[in-house]
């Protein structure tokens, strides 16, 4: 699960990870409120107004933008708020802005020039150990520094067993390039930032920039993240930061039934049983010429209910042209499938769009029996290379 | 001989009276695998499917000389039931249980390090070896006694080139599911150099997905080690998006690393013969094998 920036830097904030103090508002009123309060509290002069949606590149869309008065915060606001913010990771429909962070000025000149760090930690599933990956290079996309200077990115990996070490925190500070009160700070905030991420169940913290203010402090200036969905469980205040806003309405919907999809841009549809099979039907649907609507794992049940309601969801996608429903029944029976198929068909009412039904497993004749003589436009497929061929035939291909 | 298990395993069930743990004990117990009882903490000293229940996995291997297991336990408490069998001395565990915390998982994993035992999963299908020992959940009815391995990340997918291998006329050996998590107990090419050193297995299906380097890490080795028998590959998710997760934990497209294309580039430059279409596995591995 994804939280916002202002959620992430509350969370590390209560760690002891010394961040840039902000105040979160979702009016332009409030926006000034808060950075009246702000100014109050920090004695900031500017203000970065930021928007919150859970999507990198934010600055690269418009979506973050620097104040120097309080009349500009409230202008800026108003234009970020409620604007479809683009960015290189929301795709070309953008997200809705919903709510602006606003924050102090970090970067005020001083005593030494300021300096940015990027500092990342997560789990390395080939050493089945957290992370912390550094560089001097902040405020830059990682993957280009990784891809162009890999000397510039610096590892160090936790021991799961004992923690992080003082030599560990101390080794990355020294790596960095730094002396002094900014090397001390820089190593306290190291330990609280994993300890934080330790207590939190968390399986990524993207910090970037980190920085080294003129004053010689270390802050986190962004804080992106992720925490692990299987531990939300004893998280409990953490799973209350979800914000569906940020979901598609039909992923909602789904995991609302019990459903895993994803909503993907293609025209054929499709249903399935376990993630993997899912995945390779996506794949064929897309060697059959067309280009996959949707995941959707049905899981192990795969009963008129879950069918159902699987339907209803897929033919709400306007750009679904036909749907593939491919069940390997080995402990469920595929006349039972087929007949959930047929039942849910027929509560649904007019389906307009072909419907091919694959059944391969237990009791498959049977199965592709029961959908071939229910007097429904559904096709029956048995091999699942008839089954892309008839996707083939459905959306217009030979 | 095949890998991992056989018909001699003494097989115990963590997790014995819950809903998922009976069904599937009494569909092992029907194929004709040695379940020898089971563990419930709390219900020790009762029976189940007419065989004993202890409370503690060392009472099991104690009285019924287990030394294979299969956990059913809920995610919670699913980390804690692999210690336990390490600690028992529990030789092979597997760990069908879906959605166990990550940091559980990890601190599991660093546990078992000095335990020499071997863990498969979680959130895995199991392990068969056919028509002797099934210790999972897969339908054991389309195995069929033959010489292909099969290694997989995926339940229903591998079930597929299972079905497909059999109606090729191919057998099986024996069918490792190692789990669609980020943090598992076998890796995909822990499990290839099982049935590469298994002399009854003659070719190998590994079958992978999106995310992490293990397929990689599995074709590099196979090519080092002189690509002794074929190996026939397929990676599901060729049309997942990048940073969604694709219903198991560890299918994610974090980088260019980890998609299936780069995978299976991989894979064809060591020597696997890579299928773009799951509909191709059982005719691909019938193609090889004939040469």
């Amino acid at each position: 699960m994804n939280i916002h920036e202002y959620q992430a830097k509350e969370l590390l904030k209560g760690f002891g990870v010394r961040i840039q103090e902000g105040i979160v508002a979702s009016t332009p009123q409030a926006a000034l409120e808060a950075a009246r309060q702000l100014s109050a509290e920090t004695g900031t002069k500017w203000f970065v107004v930021k928007a919150q949606i859970h999507a990198g590149g934010r600055g690269k869309g418009g979506g973050v933008k620097l104040a120097k008065n309080l009349d500009q915060v409230q202008e800026l606001s108003k234009q970020i708020l409620g604007m479809q913010l683009i960015t290189p990771q929301t795709g070309p429909e953008g997200k809705k802005v919903h709510k602006v962070l606003i924050a102090q000025d970090v970067y005020y000149p001083g005593e030494s020039p300021t300096k940015e760090f990027y500092m990342s930690i997560l789990l390395d599933r080939a050493k089945a150990c957290p992370v912390i990956i550094a560089s001097t290079e902040g405020g830059m996309d990682i993957e280009e520094v990784a891809h162009n200077t890999p000397e510039k990115i610096i590892k160090e990996w936790i021991d799961p067993s004992v923690g992080l070490q003082q030599f560990q925190a101390r080794k990355l500070a020294f790596e960095l390039g730094l002396e002094g009160e900014a090397f001390k700070e820089m190593v306290k905030f190291i330990f609280a930032l994993y300890k934080a991420y330790n207590a939190t169940d968390s399986s990524m913290f993207e910090i970037n920039p980190v920085l080294k203010t003129s004053d010689n402090k270390i802050l986190a200036v962004d804080a992106k993240v992720n925490l692990d969905d299987n531990a939300l469980y004893r998280q409990k205040a953490l799973a209350e930061m979800r914000d569906i806003n940020e979901e598609d309405p039909l992923e909602v919907e789904a995991s609302a039934s019990g459903l895993n999809y994803v909503k993907l841009d293609g025209n054929v549809g499709c249903m399935v049983n376990g993630a993997g099979l899912a995945m390779a039907t996506m794949d064929i649907i897309k060697i059959s010429g067309g280009e996959p609507a949707n995941f959707l794992d049905v899981g192990g049940g795969a009963n008129a209910q879950t069918v159902e309601a699987g339907f209803r969801i897929i033919l709400k996608d306007p750009n679904v042209k036909a749907i593939l429903i491919n069940i390997f029944g080995g402990i469920v029976r595929c006349d039972r499938v087929a007949n959930g198929v047929v039942e849910a068909y027929k509560k649904i009412g007019q389906i307009n769009i072909p419907i091919i039904v694959r059944l391969q497993g237990t009791n498959a004749e049977e199965g592709a029996k029961v959908i071939n003589e229910s007097g429904l436009k559904v096709v029956s497929a048995i091999l699942l290379k008839d089954a892309a061929q008839r996707v083939k035939e459905a959306i217009g291909g030979k | 001989m095949a890998v991992l298990v056989n018909k001699h395993s003494r097989v115990i069930v963590q997790g014995f009276t819950g809903s998922e743990g009976s069904f599937h004990a009494g569909q092992m117990i029907e194929y004709g695998t040695k379940v020898v009882g089971g563990v419930t903490p709390g219900k020790g000293g009762s029976r189940h499917l007419d065989r004993p229940v202890f409370n503690t996995v060392a009472d099991a291997v104690k009285h019924e000389g287990a030394d294979v297991s299969i956990i059913f336990v809920p995610p919670a408490f699913a980390a804690d039931a692999i210690m336990e069998a390490a600690d028992a001395g529990i030789k092979v565990i597997i760990t069908i249980t879906e959605g166990i915390p990550i940091k559980d998982m990890m601190y599991a994993k660093e546990y078992l390090k000095a335990k020499g035992c071997r863990l498969v999963g979680p959130n895995c299908p199991g392990v068969i070896t056919a028509e002797e020992c099934k210790v999972g959940i897969m339908p054991g009815f389309i195995f069929k006694k033959g010489t292909i391995g099969l290694v997989s990340k995926s339940g229903t997918l591998t079930y597929e080139a299972v079905d497909q291998l059999t109606k090729a006329g191919l057998g099986q050996t024996t069918a490792i599911g190692i789990g669609g998590d980020p943090i598992i107990g076998t890796t995909t090419k822990e499990a290839v150099e099982l049935l590469m050193n298994d002399p009854e297995t003659e070719g190998i299906v590994m079958i992978g997905e999106i995310g992490g380097g293990m397929e990689a890490e599995a074709a590099r080795w196979i090519k080092e080690n002189g690509n002794k028998k074929p190996v026939v590959g397929f990676i599901a998710g060729q049309t997942a998006p990048p940073g969604r997760r694709m219903g198991h934990a560890g299918a994610i497209v974090g980088g260019a690393d980890d998609t299936a294309a780069a995978k299976m580039k991989i894979m064809q430059e060591n020597g696997i013969h890579v299928v773009a279409s799951p509909a191709l596995i059982g005719e691909t591995m019938l193609r090889v094998l004939r040469g």
